[in-house]
């Protein structure tokens, strides 16, 4: 019964709200609109994937084993203990404890950077091997002898890196955009601004972050795990 | 509380978030280990598996989508279906290409030829 004192005393509560309940709940449902659409978004680049796996399946095998898997495994995991701290962060919210909302945040920016780190080293390591189509790609002997390719394998090698540097790098750049959005979010933790009654901003940020883990729990296997290892 | 009966939202506990992730933990050893099984024309359709699992747990535990409005869960599934759509259907044309007319076989960039 609190919607009329909440119109006159909750800082967050937008006029044109019944409601804080009401208000998060649009906007809750604002935000999932939103990661439907980057599910189409990735949907499409996911068909384009598919697509070519299939024409060309032992070239994507080849690729595929050349990366590190390792590496894939570990971001993975690095990924989901970051999806655990964001989770807890929106628990802290909403149980009230604000000194943890801020921790919390702040353990997932780490993660998320670790696993950012991790691609820098993962990607600097195909620039060595020149395996980067259109800035950095190697003589067809050069690519063919480092990934085992022959023929015309070798040139559609380069459909495979394409893919993954297109994955992986809008993947990147979803955590990228990600980070400082939390680490504003954590400001206004600390500010004081989220507790039980309101913690809207913090859980919308958790569901976009968990969004950009499930993106990754699809690429790990289908770039990194193709065919018998 | 408001006046709609919306619930407040539930408050999901510590040890759901930490059970949930155990289980993430697990799943992504079990793809590891299943990477390096040969389960032959399966291969694909084991590693897609458990990574639908392990999506599924996030959006209903880590996104509180299991407590959350019947709205949502509707947009949930709109977004699988229209995936399926845009997969499903640009794959089934790629595969049944060739049925008809042999010429028409391998890839996408050779159908022109006629």
């Amino acid at each position: 019964m609190a919607s009329a004192a909440e119109r006159h005393h909750h800082p967050a509560l937008a006029h044109h709200f019944e409601s804080l309940a009401v208000q998060t709940e649009a906007s809750t449902l604002g935000m999932w609109t939103f990661l439907v659409q980057e599910v189409l978004f990735f949907g499409a680049f996911f068909l384009v994937y598919t697509l070519h796996r299939n024409l060309y399946y032992p070239v994507f095998e080849a690729c595929s084993h050349h990366l590190d898997w390792k590496l894939g495994a570990v971001n993975t995991a690095v990924l989901i203990c970051s999806s655990l701290t964001m989770a807890l962060a929106v628990h802290a919210a909403a149980v009230g404890k604000r000194r943890q909302i801020v921790l919390w945040l702040l353990a997932t920016v780490l993660l998320g950077s670790v696993f950012l780190g991790v691609k820098v080293v993962e990607y600097h390591e195909k620039w060595e091997a020149q395996l980067i189509p259109g800035l950095r790609w190697g003589s067809a002997q050069q690519v063919g002898h480092e990934l085992h390719l022959q023929g015309a394998d070798v040139e559609h090698a380069q459909l495979y890196f394409s893919l993954y540097f297109g994955l992986t790098g809008l993947h990147a750049l979803h955590m990228i955009v990600g980070i400082p959005i939390i680490l504003w979010i954590a400001f206004r933790a600390h500010r004081g601004e989220f507790g039980p009654e309101y913690g809207t901003p913090v859980e919308l940020t958790g569901l976009y972050w968990h969004f950009v883990d499930i993106v990754w729990i699809f690429l790990f296997p289908l770039l990194y795990l193709i065919g018998h290892h | 509380m408001s006046r709609h009966g919306e619930p407040r939202d539930h408050v999901v506990s510590v040890g759901t978030y930490v059970g949930v992730f155990l289980a993430l933990m697990v799943l992504t050893g079990i793809t590891v280990w299943a990477a390096g099984r040969d389960f032959g024309a399966m291969n694909t359709a084991v590693a897609l598996g458990i990574a639908v699992i392990k999506a599924t747990l996030v959006v209903l535990f880590f996104m509180h989508v299991k407590y959350g409005s019947s709205l949502v869960k509707l947009c949930i599934v709109a977004a699988v279906v229209w995936l399926g759509i845009l997969i499903l259907v640009t794959m089934s044309d790629y595969a049944s290409r060739g049925w008809l007319s042999p010429r028409q076989k391998t890839a996408p960039y050779q159908i022109e030829d006629r």
